[in-house]
């Protein structure tokens, strides 16, 4: 075997039929560019989803009302009114690794002042919501504790709030009349945008839960209780015995709640655009395949067409090794190349694809390394064959072949 | 002193199907060193047996061929290959370069396969020295389809002698090259041989097979005739007379 010798050989052999050459690394290129703009867009739509699932909050687990029945009629989820405070500091209190709990209810109702109105909904939360929700005071501060206890008429307001009722002005220290209550404003929530779903999350007013319940809404029962995990891999522990914990507090009764966890929400609306990302990829590694195909098509053209050449190098003292080798390395050349300028094409592709359409694209290097390998593989796998056929062939034969 | 090449009772059996062609039925030759010899034979004769036989491109089915005193007729494929590449040099009929390939390049193949390393630049020394030697230094990086048909086998000429061979074997080197032409290809086989290589070259042509010094003629797989070349004809005489008659031509033309 000579490595060196093969290789220019194989180099010389390419550079002969140039026109060839880059036309049978056309399939490899649009193969390789195929797959890398795909899994780029995939991962980009993927990376965008994620985003939107993180703004709603970090390792939540939340606990809602079941459904509730009476006379055969069935609400459905939400209807059964039976989360209270209670179960929210029996949650807080006695599960571990549980880092804020916030019983939230919510209701829709006008809000007034400066002769403006606007229709909203109302929060109440406890002062853990910013951290629930990673959604930080930007003006002013959080009501606290105490407001929570004595049920103060404070309010936080989301910046919709803040350009509707009070456009000019800071909205700091002055009031804000809800259902004709006067709630003085203490901060304003940071600009968070539209979520995944469409809604304004900036168009919210923030008060005590226990506010809300005894003041604005006379309502007994929770809409929702968050709850904060310390740690991701904790989630499902949570989850577990949050439902132990309501399930004994409601002893001998159906369970009229359930609890939900981030990870499924995030899992349910990342797997579209996984199996998205999957479909694309796989369609594209198709033409991976059509692109192998091509090269072991056109080395077994050119082992036929250049027969003479191979008579000439056996005759003048080439083993067969050297002939499979050169034929080999030909095939490798060839997908290398097309791989190295399929990557460059996908990459550019992609953020070309990023330009017009405004998609975000992100260009994973595991794509591009396995894409890199697999074109190699596919040069050794698609050449052996010709090389292979090549290396088979008799001197004379060959060097009478016409 | 011993002969490069003895042939040993060499037979030669094709078994195609059902038939057996027996092309060489037991043939002995040695050729001493220096010797230029033509071998010549009507087509089926089994002259083209037995030069891929002597070159080593095809294995005797009986007899023994030894080739500067190594027995090569059992050696296994890559060993005859090496043998083909340090001991024999190819030239033939169609010239056979490699297409859209320099001359040097051309000439500096056989190196490449060479079982021992060489450097480029020790390659293209050699390659250029042999060119050199065909006169054709100045045109090393010409593409055969820039080359005359002569031209093209003297780079096929240089090709086989870039490795020092025991034996030039051309086969009908000029069969596709014009009277003229195959008179200066001659001449350059005469030149080489005269420098002590010793060549082997088939060729049914008469008046080419009396630039050499030794003729065989084979018929129905034996040698039946082994002669000296008496009349032996030099290529640079044969290309002056060439002249002188082209000049008488030019000038009883021009008198008409």
């Amino acid at each position: 075997m000579r490595p060196v010798a093969t290789t220019i050989i194989a180099l010389r052999a390419l550079r002969r039929n140039k026109m060839r050459s880059v036309l049978t690394a056309l399939g490899m290129i649009i193969g390789v560019g195929a797959v890398i703009a795909m899994v780029s867009i995939g991962n980009g739509a993927k990376s965008q989803v994620e985003g939107a699932i993180a703004s709603l909050g970090q390792n939540i687990v939340s606990v809602f009302p079941g459904s509730f029945s009476t006379g055969g009629a069935r609400g459905g989820w939400g209807s059964a009114n039976t989360l209270t405070p209670e179960d929210a500091l029996a949650i807080q209190r006695e599960i571990s690794g549980v880092v804020a709990v916030s019983p939230e209810t919510r209701n829709r109702s006008q809000v007034l002042a400066n002769g403006l109105n606007w229709n909203t909904t109302i929060y109440g939360e406890s002062p853990d919501f910013p951290s629930i929700r990673s959604w930080d005071v930007s003006e002013g501060t959080m009501f606290t504790d105490a407001d929570v206890r004595s049920a103060s008429k404070v309010a936080v307001i989301g910046q919709t709030i803040a350009d509707q009722i009070f456009p000019g002005s800071s909205p700091i220290g002055q009031t804000l009349r809800i259902r004709n209550i006067p709630f003085k404003v203490i901060g304003i929530l940071a600009t968070k945008g539209f979520n995944y779903f469409g809604t304004d999350q900036d168009d919210a007013v923030i008060v005590p839960y226990t506010s809300s319940m005894r003041r604005l809404f006379r309502r007994t029962t929770l809409s929702t209780i968050l709850i904060q995990a310390a740690t991701k891999d904790q989630m499902f522990r949570i989850q577990q015995e949050t439902t132990d914990l309501l399930q004994q507090r409601r002893a001998g009764r159906d369970p009229d709640f359930t609890v939900r966890n981030q990870l499924e929400l995030a899992e349910a609306a990342t797997s579209t655009t996984r199996t998205m990302t999957a479909l694309l990829g796989a369609i594209a590694g198709v033409s991976l395949i059509v692109g192998g195909i091509g090269i072991m098509n056109i080395m077994l053209v050119s082992v036929t067409e250049r027969t003479r050449e191979i008579g000439i190098r056996l005759a003048i003292g080439a083993h067969d090794r050297d002939i499979r080798l050169q034929f080999l390395l030909e095939a490798m050349v060839l997908s290398l190349m097309g791989g190295t300028l399929g990557i460059l094409l996908g990459i550019i592709s992609s953020q070309l694809v990023s330009a017009i359409n405004g998609w975000p694209v992100l260009v994973s290097t595991t794509a591009v390394i396995v894409a890199f390998l697999f074109s190699g593989a596919v040069g050794i796998i698609f050449g052996f064959y010709p090389a292979h056929k090549a290396a088979q062939l008799d001197p004379i034969e060959a060097l009478r072949f016409e | 002193m011993t002969p490069v090449v003895q042939l040993q009772d060499i037979h030669k059996i094709y078994a195609t199907g059902e038939v057996q062609v027996h092309a060489v039925r037991g043939i002995s030759l040695d050729i001493q060193k220096g010797e230029f010899i033509a071998i010549m034979g009507a087509s089926g004769s089994g002259k083209s047996t037995l030069m891929n036989t002597l070159g080593c491109l095809d294995r005797p089915t009986s007899g023994r061929y030894l080739l500067d005193d190594i027995d090569v007729s059992d050696l296994d494929r890559n060993e005859r290959a090496d043998i083909r590449n340090q001991k024999l040099g190819f030239v033939f009929q169609g010239f056979n370069l490699l297409a859209r390939t320099s001359a040097l390049e051309n000439v500096e193949l056989p190196m490449l396969y060479a079982p021992r390393r060489i450097s480029a630049q020790e390659m293209r020394e050699r390659a250029m020295h042999a060119l050199g030697i065909v006169g054709l230094a100045d045109r090393h990086d010409h593409l055969p389809n820039q080359l005359s048909g002569g031209q093209q086998q003297r780079v096929a000429i240089a090709r086989a002698l870039v490795n020092q061979p025991q034996i030039l074997l051309a086969d009908e080197p000029t069969g596709n090259l014009d009277s003229k032409t195959s008179i200066e290809v001659m001449g350059v086989f005469q030149k080489l041989n005269d420098e002590g290589i010793t060549i082997v070259m088939v060729t049914h042509e008469l008046d080419i097979a009396h630039y050499c010094k030794r003729n065989l003629i084979v018929r129905d797989g034996v040698v039946v005739r082994d002669e000296l070349v008496k009349d032996r004809l030099v290529s640079a005489q044969e290309l002056m007379k060439l002249q002188q008659a082209e000049i008488v031509a030019k000038l009883t033309h021009a008198r008409q």
